[in-house]
């Protein structure tokens, strides 16, 4: 083995199999971790076990593929760690359970961090019922398990995903109780110049678009409440809108708001994060070319940014670039201005579907008090306002010591801008002065006996 | 579209097949109950083939059918027989799994 410097990669989705190839023609062996059991992230996860008859708009299944096997391509020019959950980050070393239960740590040199986005949702009456998921949930029992979440299936939130999703429900036979979307049809329009910038997406929009109208789906836009109803089970959706408060009989919901990026590592590496005024989310300040204000730590694809899958792609490959240059490695100026032209158009496009699907705040800062706002411990939105109010405390971490909101098992990956935003607004301050959520290392959970396997190797 | 065929997916379950499946069918169980599923899917939606949820439990005994199904919510762990408790949607199925959702059992 040489001495060259460790680039470690964590997550092997479009962004981190992009940095992984284009470290390995600089010449370096990146340390790879994934999560997962194979390497694609949630864009390209291999459909193990099913078989469309169908095909599913916006779904490329032989991309995917290509895009798998071009990595596994390369596993034998790089170290490679599936089934690995990293658990924490210092400067100079990672953390992370294997799939054997052990947990191990490495040193790095340079990081990568490339862990994508979880769907973001608003507490609504009933979310926690068993038979409501997320979006990309809904999307991954599709594409994964060849599944709809239930007989009959409303659609609740707003983004492309929204449409998207029922769109491939649609096409592969599923039943679609409503599309609801608490975004305007005209907010789209001052929005067009922007989402002209990638023509080949705005088309497959507007494509899912045609498909929920053309199968007679109901459709409301300008939603501005809805509760899902049930008792222990989903039995039905309201929702309002201009045209009044209907209910729609469905046993599943699927829900997102637009998508949230995985930054914990980041936060743990002390990276500084900024207020989105728009969206109310804190995001990691990273650059087109993916570094971050602290030496050595990088990030792409949307656990940095939510720019969609070309532009994970893009970013991991000008990410592997950035860290090449700063190991004083040659690159291709050519190679780096390219790619960041077509970073530059996907933000462009994204800064369009930020206008046409904007964030519902409203409904976000009005959830009911008696609404479960952190579903691992059931704390609602009427404990934290009447903490806040009690303590008079409203940083959304003081919040979390008094009420256990964001304390459980996903670390308030669900709840964190929720608790925020109803705790700004029940002390009367703005969301900024709420903050964010911390991580806190372990940042995922792990089996209590994982850490005697390192103490104890014989026990 | 209720079955494509496939003998495994009951009446019972929650999740709709919709697209065939290809792994080859495995047994396992279920609070003791023999139940199949094919090998190589993830476990919930080889629970949620046959069942219409997790049941009551712990730690807040909401019944529970998943929700964000890629490993971040941490809303879908079972018991299995020997002891360990998984991630029903990133834990692929083997033949054999013995699955423990009866929360009367004490030793959550």
């Amino acid at each position: 083995m040489s001495s060259d410097p460790l680039v470690v990669i964590v997550g092997a989705g479009p962004a981190g199999m992009a940095a992984a190839r284009t470290l390995v023609e600089g010449g370096l062996r990146p340390l790879v971790l994934e999560k997962g059991p194979t390497p694609g992230g949630r864009l390209w996860q291999r459909p193990a076990t099913v078989d469309f008859e169908r095909r599913l708009p916006g779904h490329d299944p032989d991309r995917a593929e290509r895009g798998v096997s071009d990595f596994l391509g390369i596993v034998d020019r790089i170290d490679w760690y599936p089934g690995t959950t990293v658990l924490d980050a210092t400067r100079d070393r990672l953390w992370a359970l294997g799939s054997d239960g052990v947990i191990d740590q490495t040193p790095w040199d340079a990081l990568l961090v490339a862990t994508g986005a979880l769907d973001r949702v608003v507490p609504l009456p009933g979310w926690t019922l068993a038979g409501v998921y997320t979006l990309g949930g809904a999307q991954a029992a599709l594409k994964v398990h060849g599944c709809a979440v239930g007989r009959r299936v409303a659609f609740l939130g707003t983004g492309p995903l929204l449409w998207l999703a029922a769109a491939q429900h649609l096409a592969a036979g599923a039943e679609v109780a409503l599309v609801a979307d608490t975004s305007h049809r005209l907010g789209a329009l001052p929005a067009l110049p922007d989402l002209l910038s990638d023509p080949q997406r705005l088309a497959l929009g507007l494509a899912c678009f045609r498909i929920v109208r053309r199968a007679g789906v109901p459709i409301r836009l300008g939603v501005r409440a809805a509760i899902v109803e049930g008792n222990e089970t989903v039995r039905a959706i309201s929702v309002e809108s201009r045209g009044g408060r209907r209910h729609f009989t469905c046993d599943a919901v699927a829900m997102g708001f637009g998508l949230v990026p995985q930054t914990q590592l980041l936060d743990l590496l002390d990276v500084p994060f900024d207020l989105v005024p728009t969206s109310g989310l804190w995001l990691p300040r990273t650059d087109r070319s993916g570094r971050t204000p602290v030496p050595r730590v990088y990030a792409a694809g949307d656990g940095a940014r939510v720019l969609g899958g070309d532009a994970a792609r893009l970013s991991g490959e000008r990410a592997a670039l950035a860290i090449l240059e700063d190991l004083g490695r040659p690159t291709d100026p050519e190679r780096v201005a390219r790619l960041e032209r077509e970073l530059a158009r996907q933000e462009r496009f994204a800064r369009g579907l930020a206008r046409a699907f904007p964030f519902p705040a409203e409904l976000e800062a009005r959830t009911d008090d008696d609404t479960v706002v952190c579903r691992c411990e059931g704390v609602t939105a009427g404990a934290i306002a009447s903490a806040v109010r009690t303590f008079g405390r409203h940083d959304v971490n003081a919040v979390k010591a008094l009420t256990r909101c964001g304390m459980g098992r996903c670390q308030g990956r669900l709840c964190g801008p929720a608790a925020a935003r109803i705790a700004a607004r029940a002390a009367g301050v703005p969301l900024g002065e709420a903050g964010r959520l911390r991580a806190q290392p372990p940042i995922e959970p792990l089996p209590a006996r994982a850490r005697c396997m390192v103490t104890e190797p014989n026990g | 579209m209720e079955d494509l065929d496939d003998p495994i997916d009951g009446a019972h379950g929650r999740w709709v097949r919709l697209a065939r499946a290809r792994g080859e069918s495995v047994p396992f169980t279920i609070d003791g109950i023999p139940v199949r599923g094919h090998a190589g899917q993830m476990l919930i939606a080889a629970i949620l083939a046959v069942r219409p949820d997790f049941g009551c439990l712990p730690p807040d005994r909401r019944s529970r059918a998943g929700f964000c199904l890629i490993g971040l919510c941490q809303d879908c762990w079972v018991r299995l027989a020997d002891g360990r408790r998984v991630r029903a949607c990133t834990t692929p199925l083997e033949a054999g799994m013995a699955v423990r959702l009866d929360p009367s059992d004490e030793s959550w």
